[in-house]
């Protein structure tokens, strides 16, 4: 695997690792390290830095919509600028296209399921190109981004083995 | 009543740091690096693999040496992994764990009175094995300058005319030296000229760190005096479903068959079903834990050579062995002190053998996270003895 690949399976893991650790951890000159994260930011591979939350453990309210999306693609525009208007609400935390029975995944989240379902009804509904929507509420959130939501980990193994 | 124990067992000793294992027993807020298997659970799709075969029914001895599909996924594998040619059906068997093949391998080689030849610090259970087996262990020591692997005149120095069998252990528990195809190479006409058989226990042969392990079978004229041992303890985090193999010539093979046939039976039919997945579809989730170990590995170097704890680069298993002679004190001293003062463990050097003595096994099969914190620990307590020492007079 080349440094870069390396960087980024190693970041994506854990983004808060310093760069003198990395540059431990993946046998390269911490300067090297620096360079190539910034260039990775700059061009747009590196996205962001985010913190994993198990909300559901939380005092906070917090439902996710996962929304079936059926459209009309536009002339010369295709999907691209549906999902932007789509994207640019902040409730909408991601879009995707799809290929198969609908044409976008939009994942909302909002307070209260009435306050995501009233996005649907009144903001993605009612743009013309929209031609159908079915909504879907998670209820419980096991595992994201790789990481189970909580599980304890335990060393179950004995202190001393040859 | 009459004493019922036969000599031999008598004669093995107790491992001479029992003590300090009961001591890490009666502490059990101390965190520790003593540990020599992965901190991984074995992949789930091998995990499935198991229940799913319980699922079927397939509760059941399997013939003794094993399934012939596992068998043959082992040949295949040991293709394509290392160059190697097994008849899977008459050159593999498979075992309960590699210490199984260990004890049976040696048994079936050993006359009484035959020498083992056993390069240490290694795995704890050779030479045991070889007394039980009738044999008589000779052991070399291996050298910190040579990065402790053997080189040709250690080994001609010890052949006597009982020479019977060669072990090898690499990649090595405790050092985490390797032997590279120019090493191995050079011990051959050593091998050949005094007619030895080679037990070469590969265990650890996929978590190397600098390119692709090589088994000494693979060299010239090798193959059929050489038993090579491997299994699913390390590689696929498989320690608790006990299952090793050994590849051979048919002679030796069909011998340690007969031996495991009364002694065993068979190994575990559940883990047979899932180790035939670990073969077919696990390289990717072993190259994650090897890319992982890789990291700590190279995470751990750095903080020792900063915190000024001598120690040669490791290339293979989990382990890294710094030396803590400058600080004048015994390996089991320093680890006891270790465990009081800071509450960590780590397994003195000379538990693998006289030449561990002034050496410090530390595992790495553990996460970066607590890797850090027992970091902090031993860099407390290394600056701790520094310090003491240099006004002391």
């Amino acid at each position: 695997m080349d440094l870069r690949n390396e960087i980024l399976n190693t970041l994506e893991k854990d983004s808060r690792i310093s760069p003198a650790e990395l540059a431990a951890r993946l046998g390269a000159d911490e300067t090297a390290i620096v360079n190539e994260v910034s260039s990775l930011e700059k061009e747009g591979i590196i996205c962001g830095y985010l913190t994993l939350i198990n909300w559901e453990k939380t005092s906070e309210e917090l439902v996710t919509a996962l929304i079936e999306v059926k459209v009309t693609p536009q002339r010369g525009n295709g999907f691209d600028s549906i999902a932007q208007r789509i994207y640019k609400y902040d409730e909408v935390r991601a879009v995707y296209l799809m290929s198969g029975g609908f044409d976008f995944t939009v994942i909302v989240e909002g307070k209260t399921m009435r306050e995501a379902a009233l996005f649907v009804s009144e903001k993605l509904s009612t743009m013309e190109t929209v031609l159908s929507t079915a909504t879907h509420f998670v209820l419980k959130k096991y595992k994201d981004h790789g990481i189970v939501f909580g599980e304890e980990k335990k060393d179950e193994r004995m202190r001393i083995i040859p | 009543m009459k004493d019922f124990l036969s000599d031999k067992i008598r004669s093995l000793q107790p491992s001479g740091i029992r003590k300090f294992f009961d001591a890490v027993s009666e502490m059990p807020d101390a965190i520790s690096l003593g540990v020599g298997e992965p901190d991984f659970e074995t992949p789930w799709k091998i995990r499935e693999e198991g229940i799913y075969s319980l699922e079927k029914g397939k509760t059941f001895y399997t013939s003794n040496s094993g399934l012939p599909e596992l068998r043959r996924e082992i040949s295949v594998y040991m293709n394509r992994k290392y160059d190697l040619d097994y008849e899977p059906l008459k050159e593999v068997i498979v075992t309960v764990g590699g210490s199984e093949a260990i004890d049976v391998a040696l048994r079936c080689l050993v006359n009484p009175g035959d020498e083992v030849i056993i390069p240490q610090p290694s795995f704890v259970s050779y030479g045991p094995c070889t007394v039980m087996a009738g044999g008589e262990p000779v052991y070399i020591d291996l050298r910190s300058e040579n990065e402790f692997r053997l080189t040709a005149e250690e080994l001609e120095a010890v052949i006597t005319p009982r020479s019977k069998v060669l072990v090898l252990s690499f990649p090595n528990n405790p050092t985490g030296a390797i032997m590279e195809k120019k090493d191995l190479e050079a011990l051959v006409p050593v091998i050949e000229k005094h007619d030895l058989v080679v037990i070469s226990d590969e265990i650890y042969a996929e978590l190397t760190y600098s390119g692709k392990h090589v088994s000494i079978a693979s060299l010239p004229g090798m193959r059929d005096r050489t038993v090579v041992i491997n299994g699913f303890s390390k590689a696929f985090a498989m320690t608790g479903w006990r299952l090793g193999y050994a590849c051979g010539p048919e002679n030796i093979i069909s011998q340690m068959t007969k031996l495991h046939q009364y002694a065993i039976m068979c190994a575990p039919t559940l883990s047979q079903y899932a180790a035939v997945e670990a073969l077919r579809g696990a390289d990717a989730d072993v190259e994650k834990m090897a890319e992982a170990y890789n990291q700590r590995r190279r995470y751990l170097l750095s903080e020792f050579h900063d915190m000024g704890l001598e120690c040669f680069e490791p290339m293979g298993a989990f382990y890294i062995f710094p030396s803590i002679k400058k600080f004048g004190i015994s390996s089991e001293e320093f680890a006891e002190k270790l465990l009081a003062d800071q509450k960590l463990a780590v397994v003195p050097g000379n538990a693998f053998g006289d030449s561990g003595e002034g050496y410090l096994r530390i595992s790495y099969a553990y996460s970066i996270d607590a890797l850090k914190e027992a970091v902090g620990r031993l860099r407390k307590f290394v600056e701790k003895l520094s310090n003491h020492r240099s006004i002391a007079p």
